[in-house]
């Protein structure tokens, strides 16, 4: 069997985001970039079904600027076979990203494709459903466990209020949630013979998919700051505030 | 000319960064404060691949660069500068094995030290031998196919925890051309282990004095031939600088990132201390400080690599200019802090400790700077240092 993995590149989650002065964009110039902690996860996840007999090949995706060889290296580092990068400088919509994977996975014929549930920096929570949609492929989403039987895949989704357990014919698309795994470190040895491994490049315009963007950015803006505490005399004042002022209680 | 990492020293970086940050800082005030050597978590380092850095591939190494190392060994000191420090020893001892050992005793010893399942100490400094190594008095006679150990060796990192000890001992006349090296199982008959020694700093990796009553060990665990024994134990110690001196650094930057949080944070006078510009001033000069110092350790490690016959020297510059840096920035950085800086809550006081022993061990600074010395007098020296 083989799975698809797409891995994007994205802020490192220890770095603190911030706009760039006009306000344009989040400003991602000499910042740290790392592969989206959801997408590490699937990754993770792929490499387990390998180990496991399961899965046969794993090929990592990327959609991005030349940059993000570092992700698929880094895919590759943590056990991935193959990695292909679809090259462009445009930053993708959901829809754009969905279309491009429904071409990969036309060329590749995975039984399963692993995404993160969504992308630290977006948010989005959409390329994973939508490209299940374009496929007409069952979609399983969030999930916290992942069972490959005979017959299909029974996965653990966290739903608000609890876990539900459902069973998906394949091929399937399943996305990651952050209790599924814990995602290994990639290994010097392991670093080194990723070097070897194959990365391919296809420029984006070869797919012949209309990526143009659907949605208009009006603006960005920071989220308030923090307001510094204050400091209660007691108990009762400590009540007072929480009723009155909070109006929590 | 180029100061960019390559793409795969920046990946070596982050995987070494990570493993620092949960498996290293998260336990370094515990290891110090109980004073234990974390020997599971060394051989996890070592399934990272960090037991074996620049060890020869063909005896499980990873055949890296020392610039690749020094790398490697800034982040993992970052998190826990005693045991990043003990790790820089134990590629030290594996290095020199996988390079200059008898193939039978390379093969034997290199895997297993390169995979962390075995560990190594350096044994060179002797009670009465500290600077002045080429004087030390332990002795190796042959005696059909084993050489008959006698002697002890002082401050020896690791000793009576690790499996193999690389050994300096006298099979000649005096001087450093008397001395050859050995491969020497640390479990042999007549080795016995002195007291922990209690230290300053550096408490996740004993220190004891070893003492060799008649100790035989078979001839082919020779490094190379008698006589080479103080070469190689320098060639030794040229690595073992830059990477102590890095590990400096890994524990100033970690200094100077809580330090930067800190002021950020602690209100005196109406205001965070970020916003006196004393403190500003303060904070620059230790960025810059350490900025110059990590490029000096790296300009060192790369002299080392190229085989440049000046790497001795620009490794003890290095050594010399990267510890004291280092040091300093700690120190204002514990200053920084006021009072929270001299209490075990905080981490800066165990950087203190364990940076300071960086000024003596490996050759003390002032030893470097005979060495630096004794270079720059030469004739034509000072064009090629530079």
């Amino acid at each position: 069997m083989k799975i698809v993995v797409p891995v994007k590149r994205v802020i490192d989650a220890n770095v603190k985001v911030r706009l760039k002065s006009d306000g344009s964009a989040v400003d991602s110039d000499n910042v740290k970039m790392s592969m989206n902690p959801f997408d590490e996860i699937a990754v993770e996840e792929a490499i387990r079904l390998k180990e496991a007999g399961v899965a046969g090949e794993i090929v990592a995706v990327s959609i991005g600027s030349d940059a993000c060889q570092d992700v698929l290296r880094s895919a590759l580092a943590m056990g991935a076979d193959r990695a292909l990068l679809i090259r462009t400088e445009a930053v993708l919509e959901p829809l754009a990203v969905a279309k491009l994977l429904r071409e990969v996975v036309a060329r590749e014929q995975p039984q399963l494709v692993i995404c993160g549930k969504q992308s630290t920096d977006g948010d989005a929570n959409q390329a994973g459903q939508m490209l299940a949609g374009l496929l007409g492929w069952p979609q399983a989403t969030f999930a916290s466990k992942l069972d490959i039987g005979a017959d299909g895949a029974t996965v653990t989704r966290e739903i608000d209020g609890g876990l539900e357990i459902i069973a998906v014919t394949l091929p399937a698309v399943v996305t990651t949630d952050l209790r599924l795994n814990s995602p290994r470190y990639t290994t010097l040895p392991n670093i080194m013979k990723a070097k070897k491994k194959p990365l391919d490049v296809i420029a984006l315009d070869e797919f012949g998919v209309d990526t143009r963007p659907r949605l208009t950015t009006l603006g960005l803006a920071e989220p308030a700051a923090r307001s510094a505490g204050v400091r209660v005399a007691d108990v009762a004042e400590l009540l007072a505030k929480l009723k009155n002022e909070a109006k929590v209680i | 000319m180029d100061f960019q990492l390559t793409e795969e020293q920046i990946a070596f970086q982050d995987s070494a960064r990570e493993f620092a940050r949960h498996e290293l800082a998260p336990y370094a005030a515990h290891w110090d404060e109980e004073e234990v050597f974390p020997k599971d978590t060394l051989r996890r380092a070592g399934e990272m691949g960090f037991c074996g850095l620049y060890t020869p591939q063909q005896y499980g190494g990873l055949g890296l660069t020392r610039l690749d190392a020094a790398i490697v060994f800034e982040e993992l000191a970052a998190g826990c500068t005693s045991t990043a420090a003990y790790l820089t020893i134990h590629n030290m001892v594996s290095w020199m094995i996988g390079s200059f050992a008898r193939a039978e005793v390379a093969e034997q010893w290199g895997p297993a030290l390169a995979s962390g399942a075995k560990l190594g100490s350096y044994c060179l400094t002797e009670p009465g031998a500290g600077s002045d190594a080429a004087n030390l008095r332990t002795r190796a006679e042959r005696d059909g196919d084993v050489y008959r150990l006698n002697g002890s060796k002082a401050f020896i990192s690791g000793a009576g925890s690790t499996d193999v000890l690389v050994v300096m001992a006298r099979t000649g006349g005096t001087g450093a051309k008397g001395i050859s090296a050995f491969v020497v199982p640390a479990d042999l008959p007549g080795i016995s282990y002195g007291k922990k020694e209690r230290k300053m700093g550096w408490n996740s990796q004993p220190t004891r004095t070893i003492t060799f009553d008649n100790v035989a060990v078979p001839s082919a665990n020779l490094l190379g031939e008698e006589g080479q024994g103080f070469t190689f134990a320098m060639k030794g110690l040229d690595g073992g600088r830059i990477n102590i001196a890095t590990c400096s650094v890994g524990t100033a930057q970690a200094a100077l990132e809580a330090a930067a949080r800190y002021v950020q944070e602690r209100q005196q006078f109406g205001q965070a201390l970020a916003e006196f510009q004393t403190v500003q001033f303060r904070l620059a000069d230790m960025s810059t400080e350490l900025v110059a110092a990590r490029q000096m350790v790296r300009l060192a490690a790369w002299k080392l690599d190229s085989g440049s016959p000046d790497a001795t020297a620009y490794c003890a510059m290095a050594k010399r200019f990267v510890t004291d840096a280092g040091f300093k920035v700690v120190n204002e950085a514990l200053q920084l802090f006021g009072g929270y800086g001299y209490i075990k809550e905080y981490p800066l006081e165990r950087h203190l400790r364990d940076s300071r022993v960086h000024q003596i061990l490996e050759g003390t600074n002032e030893i470097m700077r005979v060495i630096v010395a004794r270079r720059l007098l030469q004739d034509g020296a000072l064009e090629t240092l530079r």
